[in-house]
């Protein structure tokens, strides 16, 4: 089992650098340099004064250079300019080059600046990522339960009318992306041309103050896309289970139906969901993204959003590192816990 | 002008008895939910044809009288609107009608021909038996009509990009300002914020849909099948390279790789192009090693088909991935290629593993080991021997991944990622409207709903044609 995981986290880190280094890559690519140079210097630059620029940053050098120097092992660059003024990777302009650490990439903690917001990109991220961290659990606290229920409520008498019902229930909503429900759930409960106006059409306030006002839309937008899916896997999976030979003995032997679901069915037919849902957490995620732009809460997505529409590479990189990083956690957690959970496989 | 009310003249007459039939229809619907959880079917005594009718059976009853008039009353607003004359009479409704009657004869025409000759169609006729089945085939094929007949110019009642003045914001039904002698007279489904006739964007937009999304998870089909069979049938390091690629892009938020793929920025640098080069070498790929592997007993029979292959592919590889085509016949415009490509790279990883985990069960069969023993080559067993017999739950899920692709351009629409600003497709159309939703409605929610029912279509159609293809 150690050795299991091991081997695991060891894919697990070799992705993430793989990963990483294909969005370096990406952002740093000429054209999105160039654009760099140009808003953070000036925007008349002629292509020599761009490269220049771009020299005395240190951003003309080997791609594998920079990326170990941001992942932070590789010694950070010091270049002394034309005109004297020495600019390093691991100090600011002004301060003295012999104080600085040789190091500072992710690893060590440093993160770089954020053009956009002007702050060190490990404050917003976090700061941000707090923030999406309430949504995301309000999400699961909704998504979970609810998908669970119908699924197994659909998967006890498979063909009933229940099940039917619930089924085309679910089927509707994997048909809805976000961006589709947002705009009718808006309409419906929040326009105030027509409609209920229960709810706030923008969960801005959110942010500082959760209510049951601002914050029910965005949460009920995302949980809907992925709990159609959840439920119709652990429908699938309830199913299967109900015809299995040990349902069939309790029956024979007079068992309840009630007994059946609950004692029997239930806890074999949740094994499988529970890969599906840890592998929800990547499209959770693109739903988050959407959601915190359609409703305009300032969190994670948001964050990604204004990094790539502003050309922020250093934050771009940032965002990319956590999501990578969650994505790739809440993998290693399914197939982990998926051997955990059922008996039947036997890793050696 | 008086602005067109939604339903016309049929409205004092049926508007009542859709209420009706509604309302019937969901307290049946109800109460047979309820009974189905509390009460068991009690087991018929002896050799009796007919039990006494239960409560749950008349709820069922109702359930069925009230969907049907649902129905029936719906059909006669449409039917209402090809009929009777005049705008006013007819109403929103029925003026929509009108303009699409090009869409209803064709899908009259589809559903009779293919209800005549049900038994020799295979699985497609097979989804005839299955209401689910037809529900999402008709709605898939609506919006395939309405698109190729919008891109005609049969339906559009305006130009979707041209503003006319006065019309900004407009609700459904508004009578066009300043209308001149062969204008259509009323923005049916309102203006947008630019004063576009929301309508005509609408029917714009699903063509944009119709003609990339089949196309990008066709190309997804054969990226995932080329690569994830040789995957399965060879394993070893092949099968680990592979799959560690295919995870590897799977592991990304397909919005952050969006963010990344989809700039101008990445498209001037041309990295477009060398993915879209190395991806649609699969499709010519997949099809010379299918013939070859099938007829290379045969020369003549394989000069002529990989000879046609060839130089069909190559053209349309030339035309689309680099826009060189030597006849100027196809050209591709670089930020629609971008869009195409970056929905093919996210959409064959799953692709491959669906194949993969396919062939893998596969290729245990005896069929394949009596094959193997005939001395067929690995090429012929894979392409002719296990890919015919995963046709079923790859049929299925190109229906879904359709709908997924279609979601997937919608993203790139809505954050305003890749097709041009003025674009009539419905992400684009969303985005805009969302910004005044709170206020005016109908701008975003006509393409919502549009793309809501497309997607929904093809997971009823994915869901009917599983159904079927269970059946035997």
């Amino acid at each position: 089992m150690a050795l299991f995981i091991l081997r695991r986290v060891g894919i697990m880190i070799l992705t993430a650098i793989c990963l990483t280094f294909i969005v370096f890559f990406l952002t740093n690519l000429y054209p999105n340099l160039e654009k760099l140079a140009k808003t953070e210097g000036n925007q008349r630059m002629s292509d020599e004064q761009v490269e220049l620029w771009l020299a005395n940053r240190g951003y003309d050098r080997n791609l594998f250079v920079k990326y170990g120097e941001w992942l932070g092992v590789v010694p950070g660059y010091v270049i002394e300019d034309a005109d004297g003024t020495v600019r390093g990777r691991c100090f600011g302009t002004g301060e003295e080059p012999a104080g600085a650490r040789r190091f500072c990439g992710v690893l060590q903690g440093d993160w770089g600046q954020s053009t956009r917001f002007g702050e060190p990109v490990q404050d917003i991220v976090f700061k941000r990522l707090g923030l999406t961290g309430w949504l995301m659990l309000a999400v699961m606290c909704v998504m979970v339960p609810g998908a669970l229920i119908i699924g197994v409520l659909a998967g006890m008498r498979e063909g009933s009318k229940l099940d039917r019902s619930l089924s085309t229930v679910s089927i509707l909503t994997t048909a809805t992306p976000e961006y589709v429900s947002g705009v009718i759930f808006i309409a419906v409960f929040a326009s105030s041309a027509v409609g209920l106006k229960w709810f706030k059409g923008t969960a801005t306030s959110a942010m500082d103050d959760i209510t049951f006002a601002n914050f029910t839309l965005p949460v009920l937008t995302i949980a809907l896309y992925g709990m159609g899916y959840i439920a119709r896997m652990t429908r699938a999976s309830m199913a299967e289970v109900m015809t299995a030979q040990y349902i069939r003995t309790a029956r024979l032997k007079g068992v309840s139906f009630r007994a059946i679901v609950l004692r029997h069915a239930l806890r074999n037919a949740l094994i499988a969901p529970f890969t599906v849902i840890m592998l929800q957490f990547p499209w959770l995620l693109n739903g988050v993204v959407i959601v915190e732009t359609l409703f305009n809460y300032k969190g994670f997505g948001w964050t990604l959003v204004e990094a790539a529409g502003n050309n922020d590479i250093e934050l771009l990189l940032g965002v990319s590192v956590v999501s990578v990083f969650v994505v790739l956690i809440t993998q290693l957690i399914s197939d982990v816990g998926y051997v955990f959970l059922n008996p039947r496989i036997r890793v050696t | 002008m008086e602005p067109l009310s939604w339903t016309g003249a049929m409205g004092p007459v049926l508007n009542p008895l859709l209420l009706a039939a509604v309302a019937v229809f969901v307290v049946s619907l109800a109460v047979q939910v309820v009974l189905s959880l509390v009460t068991t079917r009690p087991v018929p005594d002896g050799p009796t044809l007919s039990a006494p009718r239960s409560l749950s059976d008349y709820a069922g009853l109702g359930v069925t009288a009230g969907f049907g008039l649902a129905v029936l009353v719906c059909l006669a607003y449409l039917v209402g609107g090809l009929v009777i004359p005049g705008y006013e009479a007819k109403g929103i409704l029925g003026c929509l009608s009108q303009r699409l009657w090009p869409v209803w004869l064709s899908l009259v025409v589809v559903f009779v021909l293919s209800f005549g000759f049900k038994r020799r169609l295979g699985l497609y006729g097979k989804l005839f038996d299955s209401t689910i089945g037809m529900l999402g085939f008709a709605l898939v094929m609506f919006w395939v009509f309405a698109g190729i007949y919008g891109a005609m110019d049969l339906i559009l009642t305006h130009d979707p990009l041209s503003q006319v003045s006065g019309m900004k914001n407009k609700v459904p039904g508004t009578p066009l300002s300043g209308a001149e002698d062969g204008d259509y007279p009323y923005y049916l489904l309102g203006g947008d914020n630019l004063a576009r006739d929301v309508f005509s964007r609408m029917i714009a937009g699903a063509w944009e849909v119709i003609k990339i999304a089949p196309f990008a998870t066709l190309f997804a089909f054969m990226v995932g099948i080329t690569l994830g069979l040789p995957a399965a049938y060879y394993g070893g390091k092949l099968d680990t390279v592979l799959s560690f690629a295919a995870n590897l892009i799977l592991a990304f938020p397909v919005i952050l790789l969006f963010y990344l793929l989809v700039t101008p920025e990445i498209v001037a640098t041309g990295i477009p192009v060398y993915m879209a080069a190395v991806l649609f070498v699969f499709p010519i790929l997949f099809f010379v090693v299918l013939f070859n592997s099938r007829f290379h007993t045969q020369p003549q029979k394989r000069a002529v088909y990989i000879g046609i292959t060839l130089v069909l592919g190559l053209w349309l590889y030339l035309g689309i991935a680099w826009n060189a085509d030597p006849l100027g016949i196809i050209s591709f415009p670089p930020n629609l290629l971008v869009v195409f490509v970056s929905v093919v790279f996210v959409n064959s990883p799953t692709v491959f593993r669906i194949v993969r985990g396919l062939a893998l069960d596969i290729k245990t069969r005896d069929y394949v080991a009596a094959a193997q023993t005939r001395g067929e080559g690995p090429w012929y067993i894979m392409l002719w021997e296990i890919l015919p017999n995963a046709r079923g739950p790859l049929i299925v899920d190109f229906c879904l991944r359709i709908g997924y692709t279609t979601i997937l351009l919608g993203t790139l629409g809505f954050f305003g990622l890749g097709l041009s600003p003025e674009s009539p497709d419905w992400g684009s159309t969303i985005n805009e409207g969302r910004k005044l939703l709170s206020i005016y409605l109908h701008p975003a929610i006509t393409p919502a709903l549009a793309l809501l029912s497309l997607v929904l279509g093809l997971n009823l159609l994915a869901d009917g044609l599983r159904e079927e293809s269970l059946r035997d």
